[in-house]
């Protein structure tokens, strides 16, 4: 199984993405693309600022296509994840999976954006009008 | 000497994006709870993990001054 990890802050290139994980044997390649929403609990969103413990975050993400990949016959993975700061419409995560069939990708890439975001260190403040908050820090 | 990496609201919390404990600790668990003596306001986090060398640690994990430890507070990436 192919893996490709990344966290940059460059935008994401979704059909980049898409292409390193291209395999002959794949009959489906299955791509989540997560995008900054303009609104929480009916609050406006301004902005988002990410930021990674990037060493230990690869580590997981790579924890995540082993995973996916005892489980699902994955032929390639990429999970790309942005840092920095993102507007409204931004793309701060990818994840690409190709399979055999597309079942088996359907499920592979929703394992992993669930499993992201229990396990890998990223954090995102949204940025509000009216102030600021990091996500689920506080009950 | 313990050094310790801060991200997210514990970076805020602490004003600092490393913190540096000179009391001898044997694991996480006496770490954690120093910090917490330190910083009252790490009870108010949902969670928070202690990574040490890369993966994530239990109470009982030893550390030394020459483990990379980190504090993790509750993730939100995607």
């Amino acid at each position: 199984m192919k893996k490709f990890l990344k966290i940059t802050e460059e935008s994401l290139d979704v059909a980049a993405i898409t292409d390193l994980v291209a395999d002959a044997a794949a009959g489906a390649i299955n791509v989540f693309v997560g995008t900054v929403r303009s609104n929480t609990r009916g609050r406006a969103v301004v902005r988002l600022e990410f930021e990674a413990y990037e060493s230990m975050a690869l580590k997981e993400m790579d924890k995540i296509c082993r995973q996916a990949g005892e489980r699902w016959p994955v032929l390639a993975m990429a999970v790309y994840h942005r840092t920095g700061v993102l507007q409204v419409g931004d793309v701060p995560v990818v994840i690409a999976v190709s399979t055999p069939h597309r079942e088996q990708g359907f499920a592979a890439c929703q394992y992993a954006i669930d499993t992201l975001k229990q396990t890998v260190p990223i954090w995102k403040k949204e940025i509000f009008a009216d102030g600021e908050e990091w996500v689920s820090a506080h009950p | 000497m313990i050094t310790i990496k801060l991200f997210g609201i514990t970076r805020e919390i602490a004003g600092s994006s490393t913190l540096t404990v000179a009391q001898p600790v044997a694991n996480v668990g006496q770490l954690l709870a120093l910090l917490h003596e330190q910083y009252p306001r790490l009870a108010e986090l949902n969670s928070l993990m202690v990574a040490v060398n890369d993966e994530y640690a239990t109470a009982e994990t030893p550390v030394t001054a020459s483990d990379e430890v980190a504090l993790i507070p509750p993730v939100s990436g995607g």
